[in-house]
Parts: C-alpha cells; structure tokens; sequence
C-alpha cells in the first residue's frame, strides 16, 4: 500500500482518472458492492438466525456450505457459478429456456458473484453477535406480549446491531474488491461487467500508470468507508 | 525478544538465505558460448496465448534433442507478456503474436532484433450447437447474438475490430477476455454464441466448437515474430530455441498446426 502511495502519479492522477473508462468502472464497483451487501444482509440475516438458533440435525453442514466461499478461491466459486448458473448450467439452463435470460455477462451476475463471495462474512459475523445475544432479554419480551417479529425487530435488532453494520461493512468491502468470480462468471465488458479491479488489471496489461490511478482511487474509497465506521456507531445498544 | 524468539528469528532468516542462495543459481551456469557444445539448465519461454500446443510440441521435440535442457512455457496474452518483460520478468525467449509487442519490448532494450516465424489469420468460433445459427460475418452484428472477443490490446482483439472496420459492421461483444484461448473457453462451454480467434485455435479445439470462415478480402492477419531475450539468463540456449522455431522441424508442427508462412 505504501508503494501505491509512493509511486502514485499524483500530478498527472486527474488526466488519468477523468478518463471514462475509470469513472465507468469506478461507478459500476460502487453499485455493485452496495447491492451485494444488501442482497448479503437480506438473505444472510435470516440465515445466521437459522443457524444460532435453531435446532435440527445437520446445520453444521449448512453452515460449511455457507462459509465455503470464504475458504474457495475466487475463480473456482466463479467456476461453480457457471456450471450452476450460466447458460449450460445446472439451474442455468431452465431460467434460460424459459425466459431467454441468462446471468453470465449482465450487471446482475456480478452481484450475483459478489454476494457469493462476500456474504459468507456477513453471516459469521451475525450469527456470532444472535448467540452471544442474552437470551432472556428476548425471552422477557415473549412474556410480556411481543409477537415473534416484533421480539426480533425490537430486541434481537438492536442488541446485533452493531455486529450488523460491522457485517455489512466488511461485505461490502470485500464484495468491492471481488475480481476472480466476476471476470470467470459475469466476463469483462466496459460499463457492464467491467468493476476497478477488472479495470485495474485491463490497464496493467498496456500501460501500469492509469492502473497504478485506478488502484488508489480503491484504495482510498476502501480507507475512507472503514475510517467512517466510527467507532460509536460499534457499540451496541444496551441501554433500552 | 526472549530466547525462544530470538533462534525462530535467527532460523527464518537463515532459511531465507538458504532459498534465496539456491535459487538464484537456477537456469544459469552458462559458461559456453554456444558453438556446438551441449546446452543446459533451463530455457524460460514467454509465449502468446494461440501457440499453446504448437510451443507444447515444440518444447517436447527440443528437450528431446538437448537432454540437458528443460523448456519452461508460459502462456498469455501478448500484450501483458510484454509488459511482464518491460516489468523485469526473467525469460529467455519471448514469442508474440504481434509485431506491435515485441517493438514494445525491443522499444525497452528487452531483446534487439526479432525474427517472424508464422502469420495467423482469424476465424468466427461458434459452439457446436450453433444457438444463434450463425452462418457468416455480418450476423455477428446482429441484435441479441452474444459475441466474445479478445480484449483491444490483445492481438486477436485489436485484428477482430480491423475485419469488423474493413466488413463495414459493428459488433458489441459481451465480454472481452484477456486472451484468445479465454475466449475459446467461452464458445466451448455454450456462454456465448460466438467468438473471434485465430483459425489455430479453432483447429486445436477440435469437435469442441465449428468454425466458420471469414473471407479473405475482409480478414485481418498478424505476424508472429520470436526473440532471445537481452536479459536472458542462458542465452546459448536461448538461442538455440529460437532456431529450432525458425528451422524446418519447427515450421513442419506450426504449419501442421494451420499456421501460415511468415
């Protein structure tokens, strides 16, 4: 990261950047990221739920199937990705021959790809903070009337909170900096499929300084969202 | 630092020196000047994409003849491979699928002179389905066919976007891969309808995917021009290979390959 400070080249960075290949990119990746975070905590919130809370025979293997992105490197989850999901897929194939539509090469695969990788953070992360969550506190509210939603959404929600946002946070990061599984499931095409680190790599591969501008400008978008994380916003909400 | 940690310090940092020293004194050892006697130690060959098998072979037939040779291939683009020889990378022979590259590396002192030893020309890959039934050309501009090319900088990218000028269409791919056996990949597992790649590849994936033709009069070719590195590390060897490339045993494989005369 130093290096990329050292030999950033500063004076010529918005010649370099106002170009609109990185602005295209540099926007698609904001999106992109955003959406996969909040496809992760849609889905991935109920998921942590399932598996802190319930008790049935054979969680553990959901809970290996949901964490092993976290473990896969990425091209091979973008492997998977298309042998599922691409126009041949497995599943693929159905939502093609029914509605013509297939998610390799389109924005939406990219989510697609993103949240695959990146959701598994989310759910660690929340079904951590749902166990370590006392469970009196909800049993109170049942007691006193609360319907289970309502238990959830003004207990179980606040007290995760902060693990929650934390979550989130991290998902979104990592789904920002996700290159293997998008350039293996979604391809690279410019304002479509084409996120920073795609850009970034295109640009090496003819001239490292427009790369080197790209790679700084995710740095320091990275830097920027996880110094805003402040630290107040962390703590999470004893106090009723 | 307590004890401990003072001799796991003191034994990373002597193992450090223990790789970096054995290491170092690969591929080297060259102390003929060529000249007839026996070549050894190892050859690092950087070479595009569309010569895979062909360098394959060619690899095998030289260690083959030099016993004491090992031919180290490496694949990619051409365009990135020469950007990794401007970056430092240690090669011994750089084969591009462009002029364009090797005058980047020349350009960089990376070799001094160059010598072209096949010229390829490009070809419309469709999967053996054919879902779009493609038939010639011009139906790669049509709406809805999902088209994948190279990337511009790549060779067979930049001369895919020369035979859409000269034919006179417009043709948005959906994704531009990094270099032409992605792009193959993509036609082969049924991703897109069609790709652009060189009449090699077509040939080397077989039954995988049919080829259909491009006409000559709008057809784009690429010369393919082969070098001994400056910064080669045995450059007897490197010489060596070179010239097998350019001999007639080299140039039997490329042609059976469906390469073309330089």
């Amino acid at each position: 990261m130093l290096a990329l400070l050292i030999r950033a080249p500063w004076r010529g960075l918005d010649r370099l950047l106002s170009g609109s290949a990185g602005l295209t990119a540099l926007r698609l990746s904001l999106e992109c990221a955003t959406a996969a975070a909040v496809l992760s905590v849609l889905l991935g919130v109920p998921l942590a739920w399932v598996l802190a809370r319930v008790r049935l025979p054979g969680l553990g293997v959901l809970r290996a199937v949901i964490t092993l992105p976290l473990v896969l490197p990425p091209v091979v989850g973008g492997l998977a990705l298309l042998l599922a999901l691409g126009r041949n897929g497995v599943f693929g194939r159905f939502l093609y021959s029914s509605f013509g539509y297939s998610l390799p090469f389109t924005t939406n695969g990219v989510i697609v790809a993103e949240t695959f990788v990146a959701m598994p953070f989310l759910v660690v992360t929340v079904e951590g903070a749902i166990r370590s969550a006392d469970l009196e506190l909800e049993e109170a509210a049942a007691t006193l009337g609360a319907s289970r939603s309502r238990v959830f959404t003004r207990v179980t929600l606040p007290l995760i909170w902060p693990s929650l946002l934390a979550g989130a946070v991290l998902c979104w990061a990592r789904a920002l900096g996700e290159f293997g599984a998008t350039i293996t499931f979604a391809g690279n095409f410019p304002g479509t499929t084409r996120t920073m680190p795609l850009a970034v790599y295109d640009a090496l591969q003819t001239d490292p300084e427009p790369a080197i501008a790209l790679s700084l400008v995710l740095l320091l978008v990275a830097v920027a969202v996880l110094a805003a994380l402040r630290d107040r916003w962390l703590r999470p909400a004893t106090t009723p | 630092m307590d004890r401990p940690g003072r001799l796991a310090l003191g034994l990373a940092g002597l193992a450090l020196i223990a790789v970096t020293g054995c290491s170092s004194g690969s591929g080297g050892d060259t102390v003929e000047a060529g000249g007839g006697s026996a070549l050894h130690g190892s050859v690092t060959v950087l070479a595009a994409a569309s010569l895979t098998e062909t360098f394959g072979t060619l690899a095998k037939q030289f260690e083959a003849a030099h016993p004491g040779v090992t031919v180290k291939l490496s694949f990619g683009a051409s365009s990135a491979l020469a950007q990794q020889i401007d970056s430092g990378a240690p090669a011994d022979v750089f084969a591009s699928a462009a002029t364009k590259n090797m005058q980047q590396v020349i350009s960089a002192r990376g070799a001094t002179t160059s010598s072209n030893f096949a010229k390829n020309v490009l070809q419309i890959a469709v999967p053996p389905s054919n879902p779009a039934g493609i038939a010639q050309l011009a139906d790669l501009a049509r709406p809805g066919v999902k088209v994948a090319l190279c990337q511009r900088q790549v060779p067979c990218g930049a001369i895919a976007y020369q035979v859409f000028a000269q034919a006179g269409i417009t043709v948005k791919p959906v994704t531009e891969e990094a270099d032409v056996k992605s792009t193959l990949t993509k036609v082969e597992t049924d991703e897109v309808d069609a790709g652009v790649v060189y009449v090699t590849d077509v040939r080397a994936a077989g039954s995988k995917v049919t080829g259909i033709e491009i006409p000559a009069s709008v057809n784009a070719s690429t010369e393919y021009p082969i070098a001994a590195l400056s910064k080669a590390t045995n450059p007897a060897a490197a010489k060596a290979f070179v010239e097998y490339v350019l001999s007639d045993a080299g140039r039997s494989v490329l042609s059976a390959a469906g390469f073309e005369k330089p």
